[in-house]
């Protein structure tokens, strides 16, 4: 084994000296991470799993053994599902968000991101970024899936994809909370289970897979306003049709809400952590 | 020219009122290799932390190639390396993948970040292992790897923070040989570790670190010389023949000799001559020991000879022989 040769200084390149290169410094380190944690996602099987084949499973699950029981008001229940379990699988692999960040802090990396002349941002940046890209696939796979199914957008193509808008722009939000979860515990185990007693009432009590009519009353209130019902329903009205200006507004300001107070709450979180 | 690394009367206190450290100080030359020396929880990793601007100090200053880490992080985050024994390298990136990822992280331009990292491939004989992910590599080859890592923007400074914990014998001896040789090419390296014959071999000064502070400074050769080069350990059949052979061999070594139980060790210069004349000593009185042994001395002895407490149980001096650590002659 013989040591390196001592790389010229001229190699090295020098801090950023000004905002706008200081932000494409920044922007660089985003895509390294970014692309970092993507490589993750495809390697390691668990993330691959929850990512393409838990979202084919609950559509058969759904469509085939619990569909028949299930009534929406109008139309089919494969049309009234698809768009329910976009948004369940998204909100699903933001528990991804979290456990990334945890296994990272817990295997040393993020301390030595610390040590490293790059933007600082970039870790949390990395990692809900490449989240973003992997719902996108995500969206692709259940797009196909469903249409399999019997799945038939009712409004029109550009009606779909301002769905799918919605529901990755509420998804990139949700990783922010998420990236809130995976600081706050001690190891990835943890944030696993921190995050499952957050997502399931979310996700089932909520207007995904059954309409909100059948539940108590009781419960009823909570599962038509919380965000997940919420944009479940906007991303029907755009996708099969119906008044979705309302539901839309509604989404979007679940989202920016969200946004404004978890992702403070995240990089402060972070910040502290050393 | 000033030092590479100066730290200066640095304290740093965590929650729950552990003072991790208590007034640190030391300064490393250039192109050399400093050693931080002592046991699990003295503060070695604590200095290391705040030299790379991880952690802030609560009280003092350091800096690296003069440039203060409080007041200048960004910059002198752009002026060392860091490798440790935690080895933070992704297990889901390949060996080549990870070094890529730390040029561009540096900022290096991407044909620099693809030639350095074949090189330190080649150079740490991880080419065969490149293209495969971590999950496959031995505990060396990560730390090879987080040292190549380290490497990629070929920084002036090198902190290298128990680079050889964990590892088996013929792994640690590798690594040994790159620092020596990262050494020969000019780098400055701070290294901490708990193993005394890893300071004696790569360091040209070392600091003793016990509860924060620093209890003995000097070249590894002065250090052992105060110590006695070596140590002869006698085993008799119980504390009071041990403590008759005490008295008896009070005066064949410049140290006196000291009692754990039924056991004595006196730290010696003289090695061989000095077992000699202990024999002698304890033939004249008619005492038969159970064992003789002549050892070189671990880092437990400079803690005892330096502190009166061992390294491992940070406790005072007890009635017991100090545990030795694996592999000591």
């Amino acid at each position: 084994m013989s040591a390196p040769a001592v790389v010229a200084v001229a190699d090295r390149n020098r801090l950023p000296d000004g905002p706008t290169a200081r932000l494409r410094w920044a922007v660089a380190d985003t895509v390294t991470l970014t692309v970092r944690n993507l490589i993750g996602y495809l390697r390691v099987p668990e993330a691959l799993f929850f990512s393409s084949v838990q979202p084919i499973m609950f559509v058969l699950l759904f469509r085939y053994v619990f569909g028949g029981a299930i009534h929406p008001p109008h139309g089919s229940y494969v049309n009234f599902l698809i768009p329910g379990i976009f948004v369940q699988t998204v909100a699903f692999g933001s528990i991804g968000t979290s456990i990334g960040l945890a296994e990272d802090l817990q295997k040393g990396i993020v301390e030595r991101f610390r040590a490293l002349p790059m933007a600082r941002s970039a870790v949390l940046a990395g990692r809900t970024i490449a989240d973003l890209v992997r719902n996108v696939f995500v969206a692709v796979i259940i797009t196909g899936i469903g249409y399999a199914v019997g799945f038939r957008v009712q409004t029109n193509a550009l009606a779909f994809i301002a769905g799918l808008g919605v529901i990755l722009i509420f998804a990139y939000a949700l990783s922010w909370g998420f990236a809130l979860v995976g600081l706050s515990a001690p190891n990835s185990e943890t944030a696993q289970v921190m995050s499952f007693p957050l997502l399931f009432p979310l996700t089932f009590a909520s207007a995904a897979f059954v309409p909100v009519q059948t539940m108590p009353s009781w419960l009823q209130g909570f599962a038509t306003h919380q965000p997940v019902s919420v944009v479940v329903n906007a991303t029907r009205a755009l996708m099969l049709g119906g008044p979705a200006a309302s539901l839309v507004w509604q989404s979007l300001a679940w989202t920016v809400g969200i946004v404004v107070v978890l992702a403070p709450l995240a990089v402060r979180r972070y910040r502290r952590i050393a | 020219m000033s030092a590479a690394i100066e730290v200066d009367g640095l304290v740093k206190r965590f929650s729950g009122d552990v003072l991790a450290l208590d007034g640190v100080s030391f300064e490393v030359e250039r192109g050399s290799v400093y050693g931080l020396l002592g046991p699990n929880g003295a503060g070695k990793t604590t200095v290391v932390r705040i030299l790379t601007t991880i952690l802030r100090p609560d009280r003092g200053r350091a800096s690296v190639l003069g440039h203060d880490v409080v007041a200048a992080p960004e910059l002198v985050r752009s002026l060392f390396g860091l490798a440790g024994q935690y080895a933070a390298v992704d297990e889901n990136l390949t060996g080549r993948e990870n070094l890529r990822m730390v040029g561009r992280l540096n900022h290096l331009a991407r044909p620099v970040v693809a030639s350095r990292s074949a090189e330190l491939l080649e150079q740490f004989e991880l080419s065969d292992a490149a293209d495969r992910t971590l999950k496959t590599y031995s505990g060396g080859m990560r730390r090879r790897l987080d040292l190549a890592a380290a490497l990629v923007a070929s920084p002036g400074v090198l902190f290298l923070d128990e680079p050889t914990t964990g590892l088996d014998p013929q792994a640690r001896i590798g690594l040994w040989g790159v620092i020596e040789q990262l050494v020969e090419q000019g780098t400055t390296v701070l290294l901490t570790t708990q193993y005394l014959e890893e300071a004696d071999r790569l360091a040209s000064r070392v600091a003793v670190v016990d509860h924060g502070r620093v209890i003995a400074e000097g070249t590894p050769a002065a250090l052992k010389a105060d110590l006695g080069a070596t140590v002869l350990e006698i085993g008799l059949h119980d504390a009071e023949t041990a403590a008759r052979a005490a008295s008896a061999l009070a005066h064949v070594s410049e140290k006196r000799p000291r009692v754990f139980g039924s056991d004595i060790e006196i730290a010696a210069d003289g090695g061989p001559r000095i077992a000699t004349a202990a024999l002698r000593a304890l033939d004249q009185e008619g005492i038969e020991p159970l064992r003789f042994a002549l050892r070189e001395p671990s880092l437990d002895d400079v803690f005892l000879s330096l502190t009166g407490h061992t390294a491992e149980d940070g406790r005072p001096d007890e009635a017991v022989v100090p545990a030795r650590a694996a592999g000591q002659a």
